[in-house]
Formats: C-alpha cells, sequence, structure tokens
C-alpha cells in the first residue's frame, strides 16, 4: 500500500528513515515519545532532550503542513524558544509590531499600543508563519542532536493504536516500509485538537463551541499598510461581520472575514468569491496574489484533567481557544516549558512522580484564564444573544466619544504567560513592598544587566536557581548555583524584583517561574521551599 | 468602600424620572434598547466600583 499524506507540506523537515526499532526483532521500550511534531511537541523534546532525558517524537508527515495558521508569538514564547536555541532566528524572521487598532464601520473606536519595555531581549509580540516556526525549532533539534543531545523525529510514523498500562503506553505504528510496535515509559500527547490519543482514551472535552465561521486569506501583496494590528467590528466595506488586517513576513498580509454560522464552505472557498470580498476591503486597485485560504470555527474548552496515568497532553490536544489574544500556540509553549523540568525531574529521581500533578493544577489554570479571556473576546466579537448584541454596539457606539467604553471593545486579549498563583509549588510571598508582577508563581521579567547580558540568561538552568539582589545568601543546598546582582545601578532590576523593598532574595524555578521570594531568609527556609517546589513537602 | 445605596438619593427623582422618559420619546423600540445600554454603561463607570455594580445587578435581578 503506498503511503498516503493528510495534506501537503510547506518544508519537508524530517524524511522518512527505517529505524532499528523496525528490525530489532523485539519491541524496543523508550523513555518518552511524544506523539505529533508540531509546535508544542518538538519544544517539549527539545527541552527534554537539553536536560539529558532521550525524547522521541513521532509525526505521521515528514515536515510542517501548509498555512500560515498561528502567526502571532508572544515575548514568553520567544524567551522559551531563545532557552531551546531557536528564539534569535525566529526574531529575525518575524514582523515586529505593537499598535493595533480597532475600528467600527470607517471610524477608529480603539487603539493599544503594546508599549515596549526596556530592557528585554525580545519583543512583545512577532508575527511569524507556523512554519517558520516550526522549521526553526527542527533547525535547532538538529543542531542539538548534532552535538550529542538524545533528541529523534521520525517522520511517516503514524500512531494506530495504543495501550496504556500503569508503568507505560506501547503504541502501534505505521509507516511507509510496514508496521512496528514500541512501547514507553511515558507518552507526551502534542497531536492537536482531533488528538487521536484522546480519542483513544476515550477522552472529551468540556466547553462551548462557538457558532461561527472565520476565513482566513493570506494575500501577498506590496502595500505600505503600517505594521499594526488592524481589526474592524461592521466594516463599511461589507466584507464580513469583522474584518482583520495583519502584516506577517515576506509581504503575505492575513486578513480574515467573519462570514456566520449559516454558510457553505465550498462556496465561500471558491478564490473568486474571496477575491471579491477582498477587493471591496483593499479597493479595486491593489493588486495581491492569494497564498493560502482556510475556513475555521473553534471552540473554546480543555481536558478535565491533562495527566492521566502514563500519557500527559498537551497544547491543542489538552485545551482550545478561540484565535482572538493569541492564546493557542503561545499557551502550548508554556505548557511544554512546565512540563519539561518536571518529567526531567522525576525521570532523573531528583523529584517524586507526584511533581507532575502540578503540570496539572499550573496548566489548567492557565487554560482556564485563556479560555475566559478568548470566551470573552468572542462573545464581544459574535455576540450570542439580542441583549449582548446591544450592549456590544452601545459599546462601539460610545467609545467614538466616550473614553471610558474604549478599553470594554474586545478584539481579542494578548497573550501573556500565566502566573500560578495558588500553586502547590510555590512558597507564600515573604517579601513586603516587592513588585506583584514577580510574586511566587510569576514567570521572571527579563532585564539588562550591567555587562550587557540579560538576566533569563543566568536563569536558564538547568535546575534552581538563588537570585540575591543585596542581600545576604544563607548556607547553600548542594547544587544550587546562587546569582548574585547589583541593583544601586539597576532602575529595571529594581522596580521589577525589589520594588519598595531594599534587598531581596528569589527561587527561581527551572522554568523561569517564581518559586519564592524572601527580604531574608535562612538555611531552613531555603531547603523547605526547594523541597516545596520539587513537589517533595506540601 | 460604601454600598450600593437604595435609599433615596436623587434630589429632584421626579425630573430624573421625567427626563429618563423623555429621552425616549419618538424611538423605536431598538432605539431605545440602545439608548438604554448606552445609559447603563455610562452609569456603570460612573459608578466604578466593581462590587457595587455586582450589587445593583443582583438588586436588580430581586
Amino acid at each position: 500500500m503506498t503511503w498516503q499524506d493528510r495534506y501537503p507540506l510547506s518544508f519537508r523537515l524530517y524524511p522518512y528513515t527505517r529505524s532499528p526499532d523496525q528490525d530489532a526483532g523485539q519491541t524496543v521500550r523508550h523513555s518518552v515519545t511524544i506523539v505529533g511534531g508540531g509546535p508544542v511537541g518538538v519544544a517539549t523534546a527539545l527541552d527534554l532532550a537539553l536536560r539529558g532525558i532521550p525524547a522521541l517524537v513521532l509525526d505521521d508527515h515528514e515536515g510542517v503542513g501548509q498555512g500560515s495558521r498561528a502567526i502571532c508569538f508572544a515575548k514568553r514564547t520567544l524567551e522559551i524558544a531563545h532557552r531551546l536555541g531557536c528564539g534569535a532566528a525566529m526574531r529575525d524572521k518575524g514582523v515586529i509590531w505593537n499598535r493595533g487598532r480597532v475600528f467600527h464601520d470607517r471610524d477608529e473606536v480603539y487603539s493599544f499600543d503594546l508599549l515596549p519595555e526596556d530592557g528585554h531581549r525580545y519583543p512583545a509580540f512577532i508575527n511569524l508563519q507556523q512554519p517558520w516556526f516550526e522549521r526553526f525549532m527542527v533547525e535547532a533539534v538538529d543542531r542539538a542532536k548534532a552535538q550529542g543531545a538524545p533528541i529523534e523525529i521520525r517522520g511517516r510514523n503514524r500512531v494506530t493504536g495504543m495501550e496504556a498500562t500503569a508503568d507505560g503506553v506501547t503504541l502501534a505504528i505505521d509507516t511507509p516500509d510496514g508496521p512496528y510496535t514500541l512501547t514507553t515509559d511515558w507518552l507526551i500527547a502534542c497531536d492537536g485538537a482531533k488528538s487521536a490519543t484522546r480519542d483513544r482514551l476515550g477522552l472529551d472535552f468540556d466547553g462551548r463551541v462557538f457558532e461561527d465561521n472565520f476565513l482566513i486569506a493570506d494575500v501577498k501583496m506590496s502595500a505600505d499598510f503600517p505594521t499594526e494590528r488592524w481589526f474592524w467590528f461592521e466594516p463599511w466595506f461589507k466584507s464580513g461581520a469583522s474584518a482583520l488586517l495583519h502584516k506577517q513576513p515576506d509581504d503575505i498580509w492575513r486578513i480574515d472575514f467573519q462570514l456566520g454560522w449559516d454558510i457553505d464552505r465550498k462556496t465561500e472557498l471558491d478564490p473568486a468569491r474571496i477575491r471579491k470580498r477582498i477587493d471591496l476591503m483593499l479597493g479595486p486597485d491593489v493588486e495581491y496574489d492569494l497564498d493560502w485560504t482556510s475556513i475555521y470555527t473553534f471552540q473554546c474548552r480543555r481536558m478535565d484533567r491533562f495527566r492521566h496515568g502514563r500519557v500527559i497532553f498537551a497544547g491543542d490536544a489538552a485545551h482550545q481557544v478561540s484565535p482572538f489574544g493569541a492564546r493557542g500556540a503561545n499557551s502550548g509553549l508554556q505548557d511544554a516549558d512546565n512540563l519539561g523540568w518536571k518529567l526531567a525531574a522525576v525521570l532523573k529521581g531528583d523529584a517524586p512522580e507526584t511533581l507532575l500533578d502540578s503540570y496539572d493544577t499550573e496548566r489548567i489554570h492557565a487554560a482556564d484564564e485563556n479560555i475566559r479571556n478568548s470566551t470573552r473576546s468572542t462573545d464581544f466579537i459574535t455576540p450570542k444573544t439580542p441583549q449582548s448584541r446591544i450592549f456590544r454596539d452601545a459599546v462601539l457606539h460610545l467609545a467614538r466619544h466616550a473614553p471610558f467604553a474604549r478599553p470594554m471593545v474586545n478584539s481579542g486579549r494578548l497573550s501573556v504567560p500565566a502566573t500560578y498563583d495558588g500553586s502547590p509549588l510555590n512558597t507564600q510571598d515573604a517579601l513586603p513592598g516587592g513588585p506583584a508582577r514577580t510574586r511566587p508563581g510569576a514567570p521572571c521579567p527579563d532585564a539588562r544587566l550591567a555587562d550587557g547580558s540579560y538576566l533569563l540568561d543566568h536563569l536558564k538552568g538547568p535546575g534552581f536557581t538563588l537570585l540575591v539582589l543585596g542581600a545576604t545568601p544563607p548556607r547553600l543546598p548542594t547544587g544550587l548555583p546562587v546569582l548574585t546582582l547589583e541593583t544601586a545601578a539597576n532602575p529595571q532590576l529594581r522596580a521589577r524584583y525589589l520594588g519598595e523593598a531594599e534587598r531581596a532574595l528569589y527561587l527561581i524555578r527551572p522554568d523561569q517561574h517564581v518559586a519564592a521570594r524572601w527580604a531574608a531568609c535562612d538555611a531552613g527556609k531555603l531547603a523547605r521551599a526547594l523541597d516545596r517546589a520539587q513537589g517533595k513537602a506540601p | 468602600m460604601t454600598d450600593l445605596t437604595l435609599d433615596p438619593n436623587m434630589t429632584a427623582p421626579d425630573d430624573a424620572y421625567a427626563a429618563l422618559i423623555a429621552a425616549h420619546d419618538g424611538l423605536t423600540r431598538e432605539e431605545s434598547e440602545a439608548l438604554n445600554a448606552r445609559l447603563i454603561l455610562i452609569l456603570m463607570n460612573h459608578v466604578g466600583d466593581p462590587r457595587v455594580i455586582l450589587q445593583a445587578i443582583e438588586t436588580a435581578k430581586r
């Protein structure tokens, strides 16, 4: 039987080669196997491999599919990618943007500026086509592998069946050379919104399906529109109930039109019909080519739990949001960031298996935040009831002349990393006057240091770090590195980590989230916080 | 923090009521609904305190 791909590729990144497992004569056992070679799967594998944990990725294609799909990547994602070795390439290729404008009919009713803050290596957002994002990440895999990292991506390895037990999972895999099986101690399911792994375990989703269709048209044109996100409610050009225009690299522009629920997909995907909508928006004299088109619907929902014994779900397989706010791929990368160090610690025997339950707690907290934000945006963009519509229109009407209504205009609240408030890994805040943005559970904001380097570069682990600012460190547990920094000449550090405090000690997790902070701390407190952050003590 | 007041608070309640009714004169039902929505949002912003707004919503539902 000849091999059938489900979709055409943008980039062929990991061609099928026959693996020794297929000729082993017996079922080979792996440590961690990741199903799905998308951004979340590859990031998880790369994170694990860079920590010395062998990671095998199975993907049923040989590379990344066509279509720009996720195009907005947030600062936190780029910081994670930086640690994995591909952040700079993404930023250099991406389009950096800061301003968004929202129009109602012809009039601008609201604008926002992401107000770039000094002292960050990465901008608040870049736009980059998903295939490029994945390509840069796979190139980082190739570099890591060349340096001996235990990582492998197997293209055209399609999982066709699985059996999960208490201590592992057996997978049936199909390849162009025929089937084979392997077993794995741990399985990470990164197989997307339609996760077959989820179906095989008989698990379902809770949440809302939104009854609306959105048409994506990526057009190639040399236009001198500014590098801004433009969103229209009830646009004057009538191409959709709402519309979006946003720039990508290589003169590609993302255009979205809201079509409504009752549509005929085939009719709407007719290029002539799509061009008619675009012509109304851009005017008849603008020349462009259609690069990629698609119609999407979406859900805001998540699994009840992300960890099911030895099977752990991440990214779209575990939770889905509407695209407004760029909270899909960005939250998936944070899943990978959260899971990598924990699973590595468990596999190395440094932490109990129960540490993995905190992945559930923390990432469900994050998923709920993302779902809440993207549901609210969706309710504003596509009101569900006549009253909801009346109030939406009232906000848009008022926003023209009443400043208070402008922040209520909701065309998407952009992705920010979750702060894990209430996480069992946190130690209670003991830094009076400390800034809220660096409270326990928060992701560390970057800062420029005196020698020109960036703070996050010094918090790359592989383990925990004690950050000491003007304080005296206690006697340290074995193997805990200390980063002592001068704050006198660094207002960024003071504003972000001291606030009104004069000195501070921060215990920072391998994923650059704050585990604990104190004005002063002794060896006992530090040891207890470290144990708690590794799931060893309550 | 003040609580929502349900005691008389308007200096000229008859005038305020008459102004509200007059604002709807000659409007269609749709126009009236839109006007009411704008008015609610404006007053919500004037109140500001989310706790008081929630108390008002709960009182209205009674």
